[in-house]
């Protein structure tokens, strides 16, 4: 007997996409808060080491990493109060391909802003 | 005895050359089905079709025409063909569909039309899957009226209005196309999954019932609806239009509700 029939992706619609989107992003924050515990905590074992590994991440990779760790993060926020409101709103789950097309452009509104402050900030000043 | 009577005219009108039968436009389509069968391979094997279909053809009828007149071996589970029976829930084009209720002339002809059995569940043969994990689950939220006391002497009365409370989740055929649509459910096969919450559903929110508190409890379970991640799949894929995302965050409501 075979376990699962795999075969073709299962072609689910906005809220099966949102929902990956929503894990990807998830995994994507858990993995920077670990490391961001573990470089944080180094003040403790020594100042300088803390100084010398917060100085590696000032180069133009680190800054485009940023910015996709800022989109990760806003879309998880604004995709999970609209997780909130299918589960909590009475229209909500009604209304939830709107909702996510809301948090899209929120997404985007806010990316744009964060993206041009962001970037002249770490390229401009070279 | 019984005189010739001629048969009497049409009394509907038609213009000519409408109505003449024969004038069903026909077309040409791959039918690609996803074939298995454990007797000779292990592996399951793409195998395409190709067949002269009418416009009023369904999927369910290309299947037939292939098994009776092209590979009497392929399996796939039928009765009622008509939409009720619940047993021809397969994956169609990478979406759970009933294949007697999706008409081929809505499809995409020009490319192969992908035929696969549902996911989540042992695949027995071709198209057919043990459907035992799936019942499994529906007999545990005891999908029968639960009342205490004596036996009635009338019948249990009940208003329009607190029929229609639950009206929505009587609709299930339990053909599957819910559960196996399910992410979670593909990856935990424990998750209850949609469609014994939804019947679930149908006897939580029925005023005559008075066994709630027990399926609420069977459902507050680690396995049971705290496992949705309202994708809605399968929203999407209930071919009788169940709101099977709704019913499931109404039943969350009435645990954390109950639980306050």
């Amino acid at each position: 007997m075979s376990k699962t029939s795999s075969g073709t992706l299962y072609r689910g619609r906005e809220g099966m996409w949102s929902w990956v989107g929503h894990r990807v992003t998830g995994v994507v924050i858990f993995l920077f808060l670990l490391v961001h515990v573990l470089d944080t905590a180094l003040v403790r074992v020594s100042p300088g080491a803390y100084d010398a590994v917060i100085g590696t991440y000032k180069n133009p990779l680190m800054a485009v990493g940023e910015l996709g760790l800022v989109a990760a993060i806003v879309f998880h926020a604004f995709n999970g109060l609209r997780l909130v409101l299918v589960d909590f709103w009475k229209s909500g789950p009604k209304y939830q391909r709107q909702m996510l097309w809301g948090v899209l452009i929120v997404w985007a509104v806010v990316m744009i802003g964060f993206a041009i402050r962001h970037l002249s900030l770490a390229f401009g000043g070279l | 005895m019984s005189s010739e009577v001629p048969e009497p005219a049409s009394k509907v009108d038609l213009a000519p050359g409408i109505g003449g039968g024969g004038e069903i436009p026909q077309f040409d389509i791959t039918l690609r089905v996803r074939r298995y069968d454990p007797e000779f391979s292990e592996e399951a094997t793409w195998e395409d079709y190709a067949l002269t279909m009418y416009g009023t053809d369904r999927v369910l009828d290309a299947l037939h025409k292939v098994k009776w007149e092209i590979d009497g071996s392929l399996s796939f589970r039928r009765s009622c063909a008509h939409g009720v029976c619940g047993s021809d829930a397969m994956r169609i084009n990478g979406r759970n569909r009933l294949a007697c209720k999706t008409l081929l002339k809505d499809l995409d002809t020009s490319k192969p039309i992908t035929v696969e059995a549902i996911k989540g569940l042992p695949v027995e043969k071709d198209l057919i899957v043990d459907m035992e994990p799936f019942f499994q689950s529906y007999r545990e939220i005891m999908p029968f009226m639960i009342t205490k006391g004596h036996e009635p002497a009338a019948e249990h009365y009940q208003s329009p209005e607190d029929r229609e409370r639950y009206d929505d989740t009587t609709k299930c055929i339990l053909c599957a196309a819910c559960t196996s649509s399910c992410p979670v459910f593909w990856t935990d096969g424990q998750y209850f999954g949609p469609a014994a919450i939804v019947n679930a559903h149908r006897f939580i929110f029925d005023s005559r019932d008075e066994g709630g508190d027990m399926r609420l409890e069977i459902l507050n379970d680690k396995e049971g609806v705290w496992r949705c991640r309202t994708t809605f799949n399968c929203t999407e894929a209930c071919p009788r239009g169940i709101q099977v995302t709704k019913a499931i965050s109404e039943v969350k409501q009435a645990i954390l509700a109950r639980s306050v």
